[in-house]
């Protein structure tokens, strides 16, 4: 504990108000200097209106910080980060308060157009049918485009930037921000709660079943930014919400980091279907560069027959450290996770999930399928447990992995921890490469090895695949099939 | 959180020194020297080290018991054995309590403290293969401070009819310690049965450190059965096997604990060379605050091997069931076969079960898989059963019968495989008597 008595005797030392007037707080500024200290955290706050509370906020986040050690558990093996080598803040160029898409900077959206990004795609599908997605397109650290948010305003769900939360609804911001994911909990999140830039958040106010699936892409853009996003969504008691994450950046020599939280709270009868799409530049095929992916992702069933469900598909980053877990707490309450890891080239997944049952009656499933290729590591890590009082707690896990080529891994390390008679947790992992009859059988039929190999694999990743909403499923299949591109023969 | 922790030397760990020290000059110091390094740079194991998260080591020895440096004087009478008996009571070897005179031509048994004073170098390497649970501080532990142990060689093309007994016992009394090596060198193309039994004259608070190592040649069948059997509630005992199998072997360990304080059987096991099969089985009979251990290494070093790992815990009272398994396919180890297999029956509330069953895979040809359940008695089962007029309790005890004899079953030692079973149903008997 010397390291920290040694901080809290710093902090002390420096009189605040000695720093009143030399102050950084160039406003215009569209990026923080390099570095972190508590100026910086003070300026991002200042940046963004933040009320006091949440400047005080992120400061203890940041003093707890400096008493932590980076965590080295995980299965991935990277250069060490230099955290004062990082901009924590960059705003991209903005034209005051688009309300629409005709509003937004059209550089913006070409680069969102050569990314494959189907901002307008919602446009052809509310025309063609009456689904419809609203998309709050974070760029770099700030929200640009918000739409839809007149129609999700009349159902009477926010949907807004995290920062326009902060001053539009400050008492549920207060009420649930740290709430699932504590400023304490880890390395990245205490970090994350530190500097956090934006992000997105939800309220769906009770009985609401949100008219649309709320969507977000979130990209890195300038070079050298670390980005930090804050992720909240409440779905109040018997309400319905399916949010979409999308991730996608371009090439970038320079490792860059990742470090976001996502807090879900789902009340009585509620339920939150979040999916992801994850397709960051996982660096070249020598493992250089590629993003640096550390998120903390943690749902909080907070109410009675409650219901989170996590759907990603992971196939981006050079390094994966993920775990979107649910803590089964109201009793009765449901808890979900559904993944494909792919890796390929020289990236590194540790991925997998926590159910945590403390209510009874709660139930949990977890279904991941990993794909190694190239010279990939591929981790599943996973924590089943059931609390003394999680009587009736019920169980399933199945996690298989894909082997293809002979350099890479894929691992196994599944946690099952049991204080409750009466809970039946069952885990089953299978580890195998792509059946040779399988193959033989598709090219015999004329597909290539590649085209094969794709099939077999969309096939080895259905059960996860039809659990994605329909805009993903698509794009989903597709970046399977172009992340193993180069992993045959 | 990840908060550094500054580490220092518990009071434990300083007794244990003091051991150390006088242990040194006991034969093989080069060996010992490095052991105790390996084993002062980690220190006992604790729930930060990710191999005893379950079994915190560090926290359950507070006092260290003394390890006595000559064989005691107890000659206790043991009752008859089917087997030929090496006997070490309380540390050491004890020829006048064996049946050397019934050893087989071909079967050499001699006291590791003789064989160390040779100092035959490979001896001395195939005692500690390197690499193989040395990265376990408890293994560390026990090279260093190994008071005796016997040196057993079949030789090649041998097939011994006879088992042969291992029996480790301790005499009881106040707290004791005990820390031995055993070596079973089994030559190529032997077949032979092993058993090993554990057992305290007088349950006591023993702390106990044993290691069995077996360096098995090619084209080797080889049976080793534990029982390890009860011991007092404040007894912490850790039996490392350390197994080296060159290729075209057979090899199959059972174990049987039968609980008290606590008990860790670890299991280190490298495949040496091609084409060997391993299977390893246990069954764990937990009550009161018994808390059982088991943790596996299965090291897939080299090509076209198979590994087979069954487990079952059946937890009664407030016990603690563990079981990690590690299966470990290295690159280049094309066409494993590895598959591992854990159940847990929890017949009480205040029982608990951790597991964790890992696969860690750097070749593509391989088929491996694992499965780990956890649960109580099945109530259609257990309803089926009852709704033919058997009474609540003995429905259960078939039931549970039932679920151990799936690994007993594995057991190819016919009398050994019935003195398993009895000793299930005895467990059985005393659980009904107690309700």
């Amino acid at each position: 504990m010397a390291a920290r008595q040694e901080t809290v005797a710093r902090v002390a030392s420096i009189d605040v108000d000695a720093y009143k007037y030399g102050f950084f707080t160039d406003i215009e500024a569209e990026k923080a200097p390099k570095g972190l200290n508590e100026d910086i955290v003070r300026f991002i706050s200042a940046k963004k209106n933040e009320p006091q509370w949440l400047t005080d906020w992120r400061l203890g986040a940041y003093r707890r910080w400096l008493t932590m050690a980076e965590p080295n558990w995980a299965k991935v093996d990277y250069p060490p980060i230099d955290y004062q080598d990082l901009h924590y803040y960059a705003a991209p160029k903005s034209t005051p308060g688009p309300t629409s898409l005709a509003d937004v900077d059209p550089e913006l959206l070409r680069t969102y157009e050569k990314l494959g990004i189907p901002l307008r795609e919602q446009e052809i599908l509310a025309g063609v049918e009456t689904r419809r997605v609203a998309v709050d397109a974070v760029f770099d650290s700030v929200s640009v485009a918000t739409t839809f948010k007149a129609e999700l305003a009349r159902a009477g769900v926010i949907f807004c930037p995290i920062s326009e939360a902060v001053r539009e609804h400050p008492e549920l911001v207060r009420k649930y921000l740290g709430s699932v994911v504590p400023v304490t909990d880890n390395f990245f999140a205490t970090l994350n709660s530190a500097v956090f830039s934006d992000g997105s958040f939800v309220y769906v106010p009770p009985g609401v079943r949100c008219p649309m699936e709320l969507s977000t892409y979130f990209r890195i853009n300038e070079r050298n930014t670390g980005q930090f996003e804050r992720t909240l969504i409440i779905a109040d008691a018997g309400s319905y919400v399916s949010y979409l994450e999308g991730c996608t950046a371009p090439r970038r020599d320079e490792n860059q980091l990742h470090a976001a939280v996502v807090e879900l709270v789902a009340l009585d009868d509620a339920e939150i279907k979040y999916s992801t799409v994850q397709n960051w530049y996982p660096g070249d095929s020598a493992g250089k560069g590629g993003v640096f992916n550390f998120v903390t992702k943690r749902g909080d069933c907070r109410g009675r027959n409650s219901h989170i469900s996590w759907t990603q598909v992971e196939t981006g980053s050079a390094i994966t450290w993920k775990y979107p877990s649910c803590i089964l707490r109201g009793d009765g309450s449901q808890g979900e996770f559904y993944s494909i890891a792919v890796s390929n080239g020289r990236q590194q997944v540790d991925s997998g999930t926590k159910m945590l049952h403390l209510g009874k009656n709660t139930r949990s499933r977890i279904i991941s399928k990993g794909i190694a290729a190239g010279r990939s590591q591929n981790t599943y890590r996973g924590l089943v447990s059931a609390h003394r009082k999680a009587s009736g707690a019920r169980n399933f896990t199945n996690c298989d992995s894909l082997l293809i080529g002979s350099q890479c891994g894929a691992h196994t390390v599944p946690y099952i921890e049991s204080k409750n008679a009466s809970a039946v947790f069952e885990h089953e992992a299978t580890t195998s490469k792509i059946s040779e009859d399988q193959l033989f059988y598709c090219m015999q039929r004329g597909l290539s090895e590649e085209e094969a190999t794709a099939l077999i694999v969309n096939g080895f990743v259905r059960e996860v695949l039809q659990k994605l909403p329909m805009e993903f499923a698509v794009e989903a299949q597709k970046l399977i099939a172009i992340s193993l591109e180069g992993s045959v023969g | 959180m990840s908060v550094q922790a500054i580490e220092t030397q518990t009071p434990a760990e300083a007794a244990l020194a003091r051991s150390f020290a006088a242990m040194q000059d006991k034969g093989a110091a080069e060996l010992r020297r490095a052991a105790w390094a390996a084993f002062s740079r980690k220190g006992l194991p604790n729930r930060r080290v990710e191999a005893w998260h379950y079994t915190d080591l560090r926290a359950a020895l507070r006092v260290v018991a003394p390890l006595g440096d000559a064989p005691t004087q107890a000659s206790p009478v043991l009752e008859k054995s089917r087997a030929v008996r090496l006997v070490v009571l309380d540390g050491f070897f004890r020829p006048d309590l064996s049946d050397l005179a019934a050893l087989p031509d071909g079967v050499a048994a001699q006291s590791l403290r003789e064989t160390l004073a040779g100092a035959d170098a490979d001896v001395l390497a195939a005692l500690a293969p390197s690499g193989l649970g040395g990265d376990d501080a408890v293994v560390a532990l026990n090279a260093a401070l190994m008071q005796d142990g016997v040196v057993v060689r079949i030789a090649p093309g041998l097939h011994v009819a006879r088992p042969l007994e291992l029996a480790i016992l301790t005499s009881g009394g106040p707290a004791h310690g005990a820390c031995t090596r055993s070596l079973i060198v089994a030559g190529d193309g032997s077949k032979a049965c092993v058993i090993e039994r554990s057992k305290a004259l007088a349950p006591s608070g023993a702390q106990e450190n044993h290691a069995l190592v077996f360096a098995v040649g090619s084209n080797c069948e080889i049976e080793h059965v534990a029982r390890i059997a009860p011991q007092g509630d404040d007894a912490i005992r850790v039996y490392s096997l350390l197994l080296a199998l060159a290729g075209n072997s057979d090899f199959k360990s059972f174990g049987l604990i039968e609980g008290g304080g606590l008990v860790r059987r670890q299991i280190f096991a490298r495949f040496e060379s091609e084409d060997s099969r391993v299977a390893f089985d246990g069954v764990s009979l937990l009550r009161a605050r018994h808390h059982a251990d088991i943790t596996l290494f299965i090291d897939h070093a080299s090509a076209r091997c198979v590994s087979r790992e069954r487990f079952r815990t059946i937890l009664d009272g407030e016990a603690t069931g563990v079981f990690q398994g590690k299966v470990v396919v290295r690159p280049g180890a094309q066409k494993t076969d590895g598959a591992m297999q854990s159940k847990a029956l929890l017949l009480s509330e205040g029982a608990a079960m951790n597991s964790k069953p890992e696969l860690e895979i750097f070749a593509d040809d391989v088929v491996c898989g694992h499965g780990a359940t956890c649960g109580r008695l099945d109530a259609d089962q257990l309803f089926y059963l009852e709704a033919r007029g058997l009474p609540r309790r003995e429905a259960e005890g078939l039931l549970i019968e039932g679920f151990a004899n799936e690994a007993i079953d594995n057991v190819s030692d016919e009398a050994a495989r019935e003195e398993f079973s009895a000793a299930l149903r005895a467990w059985l008997a005393a659980r009904e008597n107690n309700q």
